[in-house]
């Protein structure tokens, strides 16, 4: 299918390289992307992220850029951008001239490389840990002294216990929520794709609200006070609960959930059109580094390195851990099976009711 | 003979041509190129699929709330807008200035912001809310929700566009009515109510038509459940969300059809009930 776009690949092109001329406007003298590290002049990168990491990449920006000032003695800025993982693969898809991209799911990566042919299909091997510096689960927030008594998975079904998750088709965090309640009822004992199905929709059956996105139903859990749980990304439900109250709500870890692995890349096209290929890697593999893992897990999300976590204080649950390339063969199959137009979501609602 | 004579020459103001041809290159530009590539990405479909994008059950049920709200919230606010309208052209009452300013608030106000502040107050344990719930009337997250958020957004298509004319209506028609024996029920029905109506039903349209594009405020009260509550921009945008570029474009050519089909009904409208003002008056 050569649909792409509201306008043709020309067009787009078009589009993006008056984008360009603007960019290259308003660097202006003295601080050109064009320019080789070590020459002292300032570089500057673009970091098409998602919505939960603003926070999180506000510190590791300012610590890579003293870090590249040390051993390229260049100056670097970190432009950032965030919004929903979805909107924000289209804008590069569409033109955005990013440098690197952290999303939310590999899968809008992956349409990256697929449609737009802006990076290598196998980038995903390029970086340790599947590209993948940090990770992060899915948990259930309920009210404070859990007066519904959830427990695990199976509590979710129960009737009279409302749920609250964001809508799949539209959020990229509510995607691995859904795959996380069909891993767990897939990989129980006794457990099948028929009794997987029957589970999610008997869960989607008690959630009375679907937002568009992840921010969007913990607002709604918490502020609306609407459900007894609220299923979340660990890194927001401890962020809720940290910073909005711990006398509101309790964290409630299930005994299995799926590894959200929040993918890195490299966009090779953009990169190298800026000439910024050098500074744009060591950005990624800084993720990896000491002081990059502990940025990450001081902003709540699971580095890769467990001694990161201890250093800053922070303790991960324990807890059975399956990845979408583990249950479901990768995202790409996945997102066909599941959240395409007919897929197992849309089957959860039967038409005519 | 209007018709004949040499443009630009004889006509009283002057560059008819000049503003006649930036008017169609303005129209051009922000109205019709864009919509424009709209059809021509459509037309990229095959017709099967472009028949089975728009008229899959989901999608159904989104037109039917998405045109059911705009025009319930239509006519909520051709009722209440003319009383406030009629108020405001009127009577002069402390704080008359201050309510007129409020009537353009939900214009200003982004959309968002609306909605987030609707389903706090109906959401069941708002101030709304947690009243209407014992009752057994749910607002927020119902397609009722969706009725009240563009009730609001609508508000002031109507106000804005009966008010001048409520000005503006001679108020000797009303004394000539009332000193021809006339009853005030009659004086309004025979005499106020024919005068306004073009401009009701332009005010209706604009707000039906508004309410029918709005996504801001919707997605926050209306719950988007799937065949309930989900409108048709939502739908649009979960299309995009699969990098469905050519289902999204359908779906919004069936939104931009319908919508100007409903426009260019109400246009017709307007100008017969006009045209049969006019010609009672002669």
């Amino acid at each position: 299918m050569r649909t792409n776009g509201l306008f043709s690949t020309r067009a787009r092109t078009i589009a993006a390289a008056g984008l360009a001329a603007l960019a290259q406007l308003s660097l202006g003298a003295g601080c050109s992307r064009r320019d080789p590290p070590g020459t002292g002049k300032k570089v500057e990168l673009l970091n098409v992220s998602y919505d939960p990491t603003r926070e999180l990449y506000v510190d590791f920006n300012a610590a890579f850029a003293r870090r590249w000032q040390e051993t390229a003695g260049q100056k670097v800025s970190i432009k950032q951008s965030h919004g929903g993982s979805g909107k924000q693969a289209r804008s590069v898809l569409d033109g955005l001239e990013a440098d690197v991209v952290t999303l939310g799911l590999a899968y809008d990566i992956d349409v990256l490389a697929s449609r737009g042919k802006l990076l290598p299909e196998g980038w995903q091997d390029r970086l340790p840990h599947n590209s993948s510096p940090y990770t992060s689960t899915v948990l259930f927030v309920v009210r404070k002294g859990n007066p519904k008594r959830i427990r695990d998975w199976d509590d979710l079904v129960r009737r009279g216990v409302s749920v609250v998750t964001a809508n799949p088709k539209t959020s990229s965090g509510a995607r691995w929520n859904y795959l996380a309640a069909w891993g767990y009822a897939l990989r129980k004992p006794g457990g099948n794709e028929a009794k997987a199905r029957q589970f999610v929709a008997a869960l989607f059956r008690n959630v009375p609200v679907l937002d568009t996105g992840a921010r969007g139903s913990t607002t709604t859990f918490a502020e609306r006070r609407i459900g007894d749980v609220l299923i979340a990304w660990e890194n927001e439900a401890l962020l809720l609960m940290n910073e909005v109250g711990k006398d509101k709500f309790d964290v409630v870890i299930p005994s299995v959930s799926i590894l959200a692995e929040p993918p890195v890349a490299l966009v090779d096209r953009y990169a190298d059109k800026h000439g910024t290929r050098a500074v744009a890697q060591a950005y990624l593999e800084y993720l990896y580094s000491a002081e990059g893992q502990e940025i990450v897990a001081r902003h709540y999300y699971r580095p890769r390195t467990p001694e990161a976590a201890t250093k800053v204080g922070r303790n991960f649950p324990s807890l059975g851990l399956f990845t979408v390339g583990e249950v479901f063969g990768g995202w790409a199959t996945a997102q066909k099976k599941h959240f395409d137009d007919g897929g197992t979501f849309d089957q959860l609602y039967p038409a005519r009711r | 003979m209007g018709l004949r004579m040499p443009i630009g020459r004889s006509r009283v103001l002057p560059g008819l041509g000049l503003s006649l041809g930036i008017t169609w290159f303005y129209l051009g530009l922000i109205v019709l190129i864009p919509l424009g590539a709209l059809f021509l990405q459509a037309a990229s479909l095959r017709a099967a699929d472009l028949w089975r994008a728009v008229s899959a059950p989901r999608a159904l049920a989104a037109y039917r709330l998405s045109f059911g709200a705009s025009i319930g919230a239509g006519l909520v606010n051709a009722v209440f807008g003319f009383l406030v309208a009629w108020v405001l052209a009127r009577y002069r009452f402390p704080g008359r200035k201050i309510a007129d300013a409020l009537v353009d608030l939900p214009f200003a106000l982004p959309t968002a912001v609306a909605g987030l502040a609707l389903t706090a107050l109906y959401a069941p344990d708002g101030w709304f809310g947690r009243f209407l719930e014992p009752l057994g009337v749910r607002v927020a997250f119902t397609p009722l929700g969706v009725g009240v958020a563009l009730t609001f957004i609508g508000l002031p298509f109507v106000v804005r566009t009966v008010q001048p004319v409520l000005e503006g209506l001679d108020p000797h028609l009303e004394e000539a009515a009332a000193v021809l024996g006339a009853s005030r029920l009659q004086t309004f029905a025979k005499v106020i109510f024919p005068a306004i109506l073009p401009a009701l039903l332009t005010g209706f349209a604009l707000a039906v038509a508004r309410g029918l594009g709005e996504y801001g405020s919707i997605v926050f009260i209306s719950g988007n459940l799937p065949l309930r509550t989900e409108i048709g921009p939502l739908l649009i945008v979960t299309k995009l969300e699969q990098y469905d570029y050519a289902g999204a474009t359908a779906l919004a050519l069936v939104m931009l059809v319908a919508s100007f089909a409903l426009l260019l009904s109400m246009n017709l409208l307007q100008r017969r009930s006009a045209r049969r003002q006019r010609a009672s008056l002669r």
